[in-house]
């Protein structure tokens, strides 16, 4: 564990090799401190290019705002979660496989090798390392493990599970915020023991959030019998 | 967050001679206003290309990380968490994983040889102290640097600077392994607590 920390330094300024990044990369969901410490020490490390200002040639500017006015900006989250129940359940099925991309191995930099931002910082990891952040957790006979990590600030909630059972044939598991007491669809988890999910839905305002067995596709009721619920404190 | 009733007047927040609110403009190039994006730009250019053609030093390669990073910090501003660290600490670190990205794939396509030539120069530390200009924030991190051991700001600088991996960077040294991400992150935290930044 201490041979894991100790990479921190080497990661806060990109000398990592890709295995060793997405590595750490998977500690840093479950480690706390090491998240606040590659914070601090890249904020350090960005000084360093106040030493060796070089202005770009001015036509560089022109180039990079004639390009920047024909992308489109990407909204604040990475891992797309289907903000609403009632849609089609093949997309559904879809949907719950971006996520399972997005959370196997953490977060964006599940693929280190694309030309995708890997450096930016999604949604999920976001909340992990949210100052506010809050953490509930729940263990089950089976040696499961599921824990909701809540940022009031950011208004999210981030469910991680560890050796969580399969929901079995034609079920999903669905995730919940509870509002005064009225289940609201948050989205569902990935098929898969370990996953980490971002959910959709104001979680500042929500009171809970409940993890219940649902038929493939989600339901507009959520089936209590099955429900595991984890209660934010106020 | 502090509360703002007990900052004095306010003024810290609009009228410090800092430039632009750099958080600010990221948020509104979020929302895709150009010229917020444009501003940010110029605040921030000469720093973001100055570290591009520090690591990959290549003039026309370092334009193209340039350009690259801005285009991902217009894509991915929405994604800047300001609880996190400062806006400009977010793109450089961006800028920072984009030139190191750019070199590896170079070296990994035709630089092997040229690269472990280095493995027998000395470090030289005065090219820090060159490339400085005289101003403050130079100046300041120049005394933070100083307060690195030597190894350890070897260390740092051929990680950051150089955009090696711990791994080339103990070879380089002729450390053992462990050795070489320890002085990194022991040198960073040097350069972190003298900085005051990040606490």
């Amino acid at each position: 564990m201490n041979d894991v920390h100790a990479l921190s330094g080497a990661y806060a300024v990109d000398a990592l090799d890709d295995i060793e990044r997405a590595q750490f990369e998977r500690h840093l969901v479950e480690c706390a401190e090491c998240r606040g410490e590659v914070d601090s020490l890249r904020a350090g490390a960005a000084m360093l290019a106040d030493i060796s200002p070089v202005a770009p040639p001015p036509a560089l500017r022109d180039r990079i705002l004639a390009e920047v006015a024909t992308v489109r900006p990407l909204p604040p989250q990475v891992v797309e979660v289907r903000p609403r129940r009632r849609r089609f359940p093949a997309l559904v099925a879809a949907a719950a496989a971006v996520v399972a991309l997005g959370a196997g191995g953490t977060l964006v930099a599940t693929q280190p090798w694309s030309d995708e931002p890997s450096v930016s910082f999604s949604a999920t990891e976001a909340v992990l390392r949210a100052d506010d952040v809050e953490r509930y957790v729940q263990k089950f006979d089976d040696g499961s493990k599921a824990t909701v990590y809540r940022s009031k600030e950011l208004g999210q909630a981030v469910l991680v599970t560890e050796g969580m059972a399969d929901p079995g044939e034609g079920k999903v598991y669905e995730l919940w915020l509870d509002h005064d007491g009225e289940m609201v669809a948050a989205g569902f988890m990935p098929k898969g023991p370990d996953n980490t999910v971002l959910l959709s839905g104001d979680a500042a305002a929500a009171e809970g959030v409940g993890i219940t067995v649902e038929p493939e596709g989600g339901s507009d009721e959520p089936n209590l019998d099955t429900a595991v619920v984890f209660v934010f404190d106020a | 967050m502090s509360d703002p009733t007990s900052l004095p007047t306010g003024a810290p927040l609009t009228g410090a001679p800092v430039g632009p609110d750099l958080s600010e403009l990221l948020r509104a190039s979020a929302r895709g206003d150009q010229a917020a994006f444009a501003q940010l730009y110029d605040a921030t250019a000469s720093r973001v290309h100055g570290l591009a053609l520090r690591v990959v030093r290549d003039p026309a390669q370092a334009e193209e990380v340039t350009q690259e990073a801005y285009l991902e910090i217009w894509r991915t501003a929405a994604r800047f968490d300001p609880s996190r660290g400062s806006a400009l600490s977010w793109l450089l670190t961006l800028t920072h994983r984009k030139a190191v990205d750019r070199v590896r794939s170079a070296e990994a396509a035709s630089r092997r040889d040229t690269t472990y030539h280095h493995q027998n120069q000395p470090v030289d530390h005065d090219v820090t102290a060159e490339q400085a200009n005289a101003s403050l924030e130079a100046r300041r991190v120049r005394g933070a640097l100083a307060s690195l051991t030597a190894v350890q700001r070897e260390a740092v600088e051929l990680a950051y600077f150089g955009g090696y991996t711990h791994t080339e960077v103990a070879t380089m040294l002729e450390l053992p392994v462990g050795t070489a991400k320890t002085r990194i992150r022991d040198g960073l935290i040097r350069l972190r607590d003298a900085m005051g930044v990040g606490q």
